[in-house]
């Protein structure tokens, strides 16, 4: 299944390699071209030469992650991993999680002092990044040189599987989720040119996206995002941002991007006219790659359409299988409804 | 040789908290018979196997002893939209069950759940610093709360889910290395014992409850009263931040403890073995009574001799405990020689002073 492979694929932000391999494979043979630019995004293409409007998808390929910076060689700390993260994460989620480290998956885990040897004012504190080690047995730090060298990325090492009612759990579905929409999406016919963006380094400011954006100039861009969900009990309706199972969310107004009015209520009234589930995201922060696509020379129309994500940026992320299976259909419907000419610039 | 490593990681990857050990305990019945004819089951769940030794007349006795049970959650209530509250059964650090997997044991079955957190994107700078108690933790069953509530009851238990990660140097790292490794201890000895021709009567036991306060070591060491009662336990790794005298390297042999609670003359004789056997070992010292099964074994019944041994793991109690196979082996050696060399003499003079 092509979500559990995303998903479980090696990509921190910057080392996107075997994602981007992932994705070629699929796409090979189902597209009229495939290229790579100089900053590692993959870009395929489909009906360059036809007439009507350049249309551009875009799912970035880059996860959030972990960078290894030093190999402790002291006392009690020799052969342990030091490391900072590759985009945002929250170190409280960090404890007590294994890791895979580089390509070829070395297995490590970060633990924390036991509690029992932990003070009563100890454990009011979050244990901060700086106290935190990757573990990967290593008896000293010859032993752990041998394998690992600063630099090597890590990410966490969560499985995909299915789980409750229609959902599923696994590492990075932001925004692998939206790389599956996009390897979907690609392998459909449009009567318009089709650009199918996957992008490096949306986690630290969307950066492929930008380049990518300018190689292509489209005419209407979208990206297929992952998003923050967190409508979980005790959380109050406003900082919820979406609901888990009511369908793909659009954008009115994130940290980067002001939602082109138009276009939004075009992908919004294209759901309703189909009889999909959509919800408006509920609040201002995050931000996806149209943030940057947007502002790409003259200016770019279009939106995003965004699969709600659980835990989003923790090792273990929740989406509803309904949801990407909605994301989807409304993906279609508006590619479809472009082409119809139900919009136009 | 052969070991029982991959029982170990089956073991690590069952799933029995204080109480319910029975997952456990089906897995390691079957072990215990191939080294004892009988086998058997107390009223508080104990597995008590008794291997016989050679000679006539009185003969030593002794308990070998690892808890199977792993410390765990309870459903306490199942709060709007499905989400479920918990409490302890035993000693989690909150702050290493945040983003975490968890099975809850139902009656109709297993379910996954993911212990929430919040998205960095909507986290307040001054939230950053707060470490959030269990009582405002939360599982997400991914499901309705009407079918939560048709599946899940206050009371059922919650278990870490965790695969076990085979790191460098024989070190595995996952859920439950506390105290399933002692159960593998136990297993590791009672091979090695077969190729020795031992007096003492072995009683080869898997206790319950021992997170929860040592409730079954209590009972079985009443019901056994052995004249020496060692308990297998795991005790602290070595890592930063730790006091010299609460930390124990790894690979480098089992920690022989030392103390008022446990026998002395038990405990000059574990390490008189393992110097004359060249087995590794490191003295862990107690001020106080242990917190594991000894405690209970010293003042089971009349007072038994009781012995502290096991290996040290580093992240005790979360859910990537970390251990190595190979003290594993060398704490099976140690016992499996003391033990060889048990005999009436020793057990006379406990009560010598």
């Amino acid at each position: 299944m092509l979500l559990k492979t995303l998903s479980e694929a090696f990509g921190p932000t910057g080392f996107e390699d075997e994602v981007r391999n992932v994705i070629r494979g699929e796409l090979e043979g189902r597209v009229d071209e495939m290229k790579t630019d100089v900053l590692g995004n993959l870009i395929a293409v489909k009906g360059a030469a036809k007439p009507g409007p350049k249309v551009m998808l875009d799912a970035h390929m880059d996860e959030v992650g972990l960078m290894v910076v030093q190999i402790c060689d002291g006392g009690a700390d020799a052969g342990l991993l030091k490391f900072r993260s590759l985009g945002g994460i929250d170190p409280r989620v960090l404890v007590s999680k294994p890791v895979f480290i580089g390509p070829d998956r070395i297995p490590g885990v970060i633990g924390a002092k036991p509690v029992h040897l932990q003070a009563p004012e100890e454990r009011q504190k979050p244990i901060p990044m700086e106290k935190l080690y990757i573990d990967i047995g290593a008896k000293d730090a010859a032993d752990a040189k041998s394998v690992v060298k600063p630099g090597d990325a890590a990410v966490f090492a969560t499985r995909y599987a299915e789980f409750g009612e229609r959902a599923a759990k696994g590492k990075s579905f932001d925004d692998r989720v939206g790389c599956a929409l996009l390897v979907e999406a690609m392998r459909h016919e449009v009567p318009y040119p089709l650009y199918g963006a996957f992008t490096v380094q949306e986690e630290i400011g969307l950066r492929g996206a930008r380049a990518a954006a300018y190689q292509i100039q489209p005419d209407i861009a979208i990206a297929l995002e992952g998003t923050v969900c967190f409508d979980v009990v005790g959380a109050p309706s406003h900082g919820q941002s979406t609901v888990l199972g009511k369908g793909p969310a659009l954008t009115v107004q994130d940290a980067q991007t002001i939602a082109d009015r138009r276009f939004a209520e075009f992908m919004w009234e294209t759901a309703q006219r189909h009889g999909i589930p959509v919800q408006w995201r509920r609040v201002k922060g995050g931000s996806n790659d149209f943030g940057a696509i947007h502002r790409i020379g003259k200016g770019v129309v279009g939106g995003s359409i965004s699969v709600p994500v659980r835990y989003i940026h923790a090792p273990t992320q929740v989406v509803s299988l309904d949801d990407v299976e909605n994301a989807q259909r409304l993906l279609q419907a508006v590619l479809k409804e472009i082409a119809e000419g139900s919009f136009t610039l | 040789m052969e070991n029982h490593q991959r029982l170990l990681e089956q073991l690590m990857t069952t799933h029995g908290g204080p109480g319910f050990e029975g997952a456990v305990r089906d897995v390691v019945v079957p072990q215990l018979h191939t080294y004892a004819h009988k086998v058997e089951v107390d009223v508080m769940g104990n597995v008590v196997a008794c291997i016989e030794g050679r000679g006539e007349g009185r003969r030593p006795r002794v308990l070998l002893a690892a808890h199977m049970d792993e410390i765990a959650l309870v459903v306490a209530r199942i709060e709007e939209g499905g989400f479920l509250r918990v409490a302890q059964t035993g000693g989690f650090d909150p702050r290493t069950l945040v983003g975490q997997e968890v099975v809850v044991h139902t009656c109709g079955g297993d379910l996954l759940a993911v212990v929430g957190s919040k998205p960095p994107h909507l986290t307040a700078p001054e939230e950053r610093g707060k470490a959030a108690p269990l009582s405002d933790l939360y599982l997400d069953l991914a499901m309705q709360e009407s079918a939560v509530r048709e599946r899940v009851r206050i009371g059922d238990r919650v278990t870490l889910s965790r695969e076990v990660y085979l790191l460098r140097n024989r070190r595995l790292a996952g859920k439950s290395l506390d105290n399933r490794a002692s159960l593998a201890i136990l297993l590791e000895t009672l091979h090695r014992l077969g190729q020795f021709v031992h007096q003492a009567d072995v009683y080869a036991v898997a206790t319950v409850q021992e997170e929860v306060g040592l409730r079954g070591a209590q009972t079985v060491g009443f019901a056994v009263q052995p004249d020496v009662a060692i308990a297998i336990d795991v005790t602290f790794g070595a890592f930063p931040g730790q006091a010299a005298d609460e930390s124990f390297a790894l690979d480098a042999g089992p920690a022989i403890s030392f103390g008022p609670n446990l026998h002395r003359k038990v405990f000059q004789r574990l390490v008189d073995v393992a110097e004359r056997h060249r087995i590794p070992y490191q003295i862990e010292l107690s001020q106080t009574p242990v917190g594991a099964d000894a405690n209970a074994f010293q003042v089971a019944g009349p007072g038994l001799a009781a012995a502290l041994v096991g290996i040290p793991i580093r992240y005790m109690h979360t859910s990537v405990e970390t251990g190595s196979y190979s003290d594993i082996e060398q704490c099976a050696r140690l016992l499996a020689h003391y033990i060889a060399e048990l005999d009436m003499e020793q057990v006379e003079d406990l009560s010598c002073y």
